[in-house]
């Protein structure tokens, strides 16, 4: 029973976390480092009593069973996403003060110096200048309850709820950057959103109505081959697709990941997209992987060409923001190639789960070592990054091995990934995959190396530029450091996800 | 665990971690950094010349750390470890003195230094590992550790160089990482089995896939090994400082090539199942033919001392290639011998064609008229190290070469002597006319000034580390029969672990 209330206090915590930091604002700061905090501690709690019990746990909400009331699950699948959630969660939470700290200060500088005063027209006496961070809070603990309870729920109807409060709330904090360019990226991340809420809640009424019930469970052992289902599929399917930012359907997400402020890019890119695919996956899993249309080779081929296009879009890019969000397209689309190759060989859901998961830490780090560079160069010019490697060292570091990772060189997570989706497409004859597998990997070298080899450039003119706060620079150290160790110490994640046997399988890879 | 299972791993973590901590250091602690980095080789030194020893008296070394279930980050010290373990360490230590002088009052020296230690605890892991595995592992982090060196300079010629640099060795690596992994899905293990592979069970049918596998593994590992067509980036990152090239070309990188072959030859294919049953190493060897004689034709068109000195290197590495895939023992000592006298003789080069450029500002043979009166130590270490690349008795190469040649008339493939032929007169064609210029020319009639004036020729760190290595090729020849001479140890892998 101890169980039910570390799962539920994963909720809860940044439920109260957000409500409180949006009451107390002034002191934001603080109630929301220690809202991270003890999110971890419980986490911590969690996978310690999980690894004690070893198995799935359901813990029926207010003692409510499955038809009526609401009910939370917890396999090895979804206590990988929280912890990875947590991981990404409390380097941002470290992060993000600094950041926005700097922002202001920034803005106050520029605002001093010119001669209208930015938000002159709000009219109300002295200036008093927004604080982003006094907003990023609140959202930004939404999200987290959002991501936290997706992990957790376990009926469709719940699982659209979670959807939206996540979707929402990336919205709101693409937003917060304030720019022309992020106010129209979020503009347009929030209808697609919407669009790929409202697919997939389609095919929950479509589901509900056939076989009357939300709960996976229950919907398992009593769908069938009705054209309702194959409805269902297509809908939910295209939804979380939209949501997953898979090619053909990416266009939105480099302008809203490279717009938004660092900190939000490195949520958005690490853990919001991550999310939808986690429902596409459970539900492949658990409802339709029985019913099965040629849908895993049509993700596999989308995968394949969101490797191959966002790449070569990465390497085209000029500034560092939107390589990285290209990047960021291009290494989704490995976690669709294993659909196709899991149908023979399990050993593939783990490799595409290991890559997310190190994807996670790697992405969530280059994007906080990016606005490093960023705020200390005063720009994102790729070409015009001089003297990075010299006096951001620890930046420089943190892209690089978040690089290393994303790349899947050895030692890191990437390279676990990658070896095990290659090894279940090469064991099973699949060519074309592995080459498209393999090709991804060289690809990411030229755009990571791109960035590496100007950053060393010695500058021939000295520019102005501003000192970034130690603990930026570490927190994306770490994250990065993190998504080396993940290659070093794979055996136990990979147990971890095999807890519970979300993938039908008993083997190991 | 007891010492046997520590040493391996003490030797990978002290590099490491002394790289961790040098990044670390401000840049201005210049006496801190030196003596950690002195403290750090020297010991090393002394813990692979005690396993020398406990290997020579049959003793094995074993680290074991599981990584997933079937992978294990395995390292164990045999014979053939012992040769390239001991050889890079013997040079970190000559390198790390030289690189101390080099580099004194540049910029980023921590970086330089940190960077450079992660490459020796990189060549340590290549040497040791144990399993197909782990050497992938460890051959990667090498290419990702030489990166910052060979930009270190950070002008666009280095930018584009390191470029080059990375397009060879992260593509070679990814077909080598598409050869491990095909080979894992046929045998389930990737454990190096140096007595006689560990393909050999797989029958008749798969011999079409191992060919594939073999081809797809020797162009991963020929990049670094630069293999003609694959050599291009040697060359070209010879904008690196000095030190880096000696890292390069005689202590990590294309030993950790060749290294890489010999590994897959004998440890996972048996280089008799490859020889006989798959036919593989006969094209190998005329590969290797082919880059000895390309190589040597290059250098000889060139003006750049250092850019001949690469173009030299890519010859004389594949002597190891060709001695390895010909395939017969006395061809396989000549080439293991050759493993460690080329980087004692290359090594020598770079220093000296460091110094000629850091004391004078030498960088063209055009140059170098009558410099051997200006800095007559230098420049004896210089003629002694490439008279033997030529191959003149009793310096080290001679050796090598007596042993290849001695191989390729045992295993009946008379054409590999005219190879050898050819490659030594082109050798002397290129070496002899610096010879020449440098000891009978006249000199110009004064100087560049030195940097930092000294009585000797140039500083005592710039100076000692080649004479040191000259005396120690000149040294690995004559006295090659002394037990514990390289020859002797390549006699005792050659007894031990292949031909039984």
């Amino acid at each position: 029973m101890l169980m039910l209330d570390w799962g539920i206090l994963l909720i809860g915590l940044p439920l109260s976390g957000a409500l409180l930091t949006f009451i107390f604002h002034a002191q934001s700061r603080w109630l929301g480092i220690g809202t991270a905090l003890t999110i971890n501690g419980s986490l911590a709690a969690l996978l310690m009593q999980f690894f004690a019990s070893t198995g799935t746990q359901r813990y029926p909400i207010g003692s409510w069973g499955a038809p009526l009331g609401i009910e939370l699950y917890l396999d090895g699948l979804s206590i990988t996403m929280l912890s990875m959630c947590s991981l990404v969660g409390l380097a941002v939470s470290c992060y993000a003060p600094a950041y926005f700290h700097m922002q202001s200060a920034d803005n106050r500088a520029s605002t001093a110096t010119d001669s209208v005063p930015f938000n002159k027209r709000s009219g109300s006496g002295p200036v008093r200048q927004i604080n982003k961070g006094e907003y990023f809070w609140p959202l930004w603990l939404l999200l987290w309850t959002g991501l936290n309870a997706l992990f957790l729920s376990a009926d469709i109807f719940n699982l659209y709820v979670t959807l939206e409060l996540i979707g929402l709330s990336a919205v709101a904090l693409t937003a917060l950057a304030g720019s022309q360019e992020a106010l129209t990226s979020a503009m347009r991340y929030l209808l697609i959103s919407l669009l790929g809420s409202l697919c997939y809640l389609l095919g929950v009424a479509l589901l509900y109505h056939a076989f009357a019930t939300v709960d996976l469970t229950l919907l398992a052992e009593r769908m069938t081959a009705v054209p309702a289902t194959w409805a269902s599929l297509g809908l939910m399917a295209t939804g979380l697709a939209l949501k997953t930012a898979l090619f053909p359907l990416h266009f939105w997400l480099p302008a809203a990941h490279g717009s938004a402020a660092a900190p939000v890019s490195a949520l958005l890119s690490a853990l919001v997209v991550k999310a939808s695919f986690y429902l596409l996956l459970r539900l492949w899993l658990t409802l339709f992987e029985a019913f099965n249309p040629g849908v895993p080779d049509l993700l596999g081929l989308m995968g394949a060409a969101a490797v191959i296009w966002g790449s070569l879009q990465a390497l085209r890019q000029a500034r560092l923001k939107l390589l990285v969000a290209y990047s960021t397209v291009a290494q989704l689309g490995y976690l669709f190639i294993a659909f196709p190759l899991a149908a023979g060989h399990a050993g593939a859901w783990y490799g595409a789960l290991y890559l997310a998961l190190s994807h996670a830490l790697a992405k969530g780090a280059m994007f906080l070592a990016a606005g490093n560079i960023q705020l200390f160069a005063g720009h994102d010019q790729i070409t015009a990054l001089e003297r990075v490697a010299q006096q951001l060292p620890v930046s420089l570091m943190a892209f690089a091995l978040a690089g290393v990772s994303i790349i899947g060189l050895p030692p890191s997570g990437g390279f676990i990934g990658k070896w095990l989706l290659l090894e279940a497409a090469i064991s099973q004859g699949h060519w074309g995959w592995a080459i498209i597998i393999l090709a991804g990997g060289l690809l990411a070298a030229g755009y990571i190396f791109k960035v590496i080899g100007y950053a060393f450039n010695q500058a021939t003119t000295p520019h102005a530029v501003q000192p970034v706060p130690a603990v930026m620079q570490w927190s994306a150290l770490l994250l990065a450091i993190g998504s080396l160790l993940l290659g070093l110490f794979a055996a136990q994640p990979l147990a971890l996800l095999a807890v519970g046997s979300p993938f039908h399988s008993i083997s190991l890879p | 665990m007891s010492m046997q299972s520590w040493l391996p791993l003490l030797i990978l973590a002290g590099p490491l971690t002394l790289g961790l901590i040098i990044f670390m250091l401000p840049e201005n602690s210049v006496r801190t950094r030196t003596t950690l980095n002195l403290l750090a080789a020297l010991i090393k030194l002394g813990m692979v010349g005690w396993m020398i020893w406990h290997v020579y008296r049959g003793q094995h070394f074993e680290s074991r750390i599981v990584l997933m279930s079937d992978f294990d980050l395995a390292m164990q010290v045999g014979p053939l470890s012992v040769l390239f373990l001991g050889l890079s360490s013997v040079l970190w230590l000559a390198t790390t003195i030289y690189a101390v002088g080099y580099l004194e009052g540049s910029p980023h020296r921590s970086r330089f230094f940190g960077f450079f230690s992660l490459c020796v605890a990189a060549t340590a892991g290549v040497a040791m590992a144990s399993n197909l595995f782990t050497f992938l592992l460890f051959y990667e982090l090498l290419t990702l550790a030489t990166y910052p060196l060979i930009v270190h300079r950070g002008t666009d010629i280095a930018r584009r160089a390191g470029q080059t640099y990375l397009v060879y060795t992260i593509g070679g690596g990814t077909l080598l990482l598409a050869g491990t992994v095909w080979l894992y899905t046929l045998t389930g293990t990737l454990e190096f089995a140096p007595q006689g592979g560990f393909v050999r069970t797989l029958g008749q049918a798969h011999h079409a896939d191992l060919t594939a596998i073999f081809m797809l593994l020797i162009v991963g590992l020929g990049v670094k090994a630069a293999l003609v067509p694959l050599h291009s980036w040697l060359p070209q990152a010879m904008v690196a400082p000095a030190p880096v090239s000696a890292l390069l070309h005689a202590v990590a990188v294309v030993k950790a090539g060749v290294f890489g072959i010999v590994r897959v030859l004998y440890d996972v294919f048996d280089i008799e199942f490859a020889a006989q049953e798959l036919g593989v190493t006969t094209p190998l060897a005329i590969i290797a033919a082919v880059t000895i004689l390309y190589g040597s034709l290059r250098a000889l068109f060139q003006d750049d001392l250092k850019r001949r000195l690469a173009f030299s290197t890519v010859s004389q590495v594949s002597y190891i290639t060709l001695g390895i895939a010909l395939a017969g023992p006395l061809a396989a000592i000549g080439g293991l011998v050759h493993l460690v006298h080329q980087g004692l003789m290359k090594i020598t080069l770079f220093f000296c064609a460091g110094n000629l450029a850091e004391t004078l500002g030498i960088h063209k043979i055009s140059e170098m008229k009558g410099v051997g009166q200006r800095m007559p130590f230098t420049m004896a270490a210089f003629t002694l190290a490439a008279l033997g690349m030529i191959g003149m008795p009793p310096i080290a190469g001679f050796i090598s070469k007596w042993y290849l040649g001695l191989g390729a008339l045992q295993m009946e493939q008379n054409w590999v002597i005219w190879i050898l032929i050819a490659s030594t007169l082109l050798n002397a064609a290129y070496f002899l006319p610096i010879i020449y210029a440098v000891w009978f020319c006249d000199p110009p009639a004064s100087w560049p000034v030195m940097r930092k004036p000294t009585h000797q020729e140039t500083t005592w760190a710039l100076l000692l580390p080649p004479v040191a290595t000259a005396l120690l090729s000149l040294t690995a020849g004559m006295l090659a029969a002394l037990s514990f001479s390289p020859l002797e140890w390549a006699l005792f892998i050659i007894h031990s672990q292949f031909w039984r």
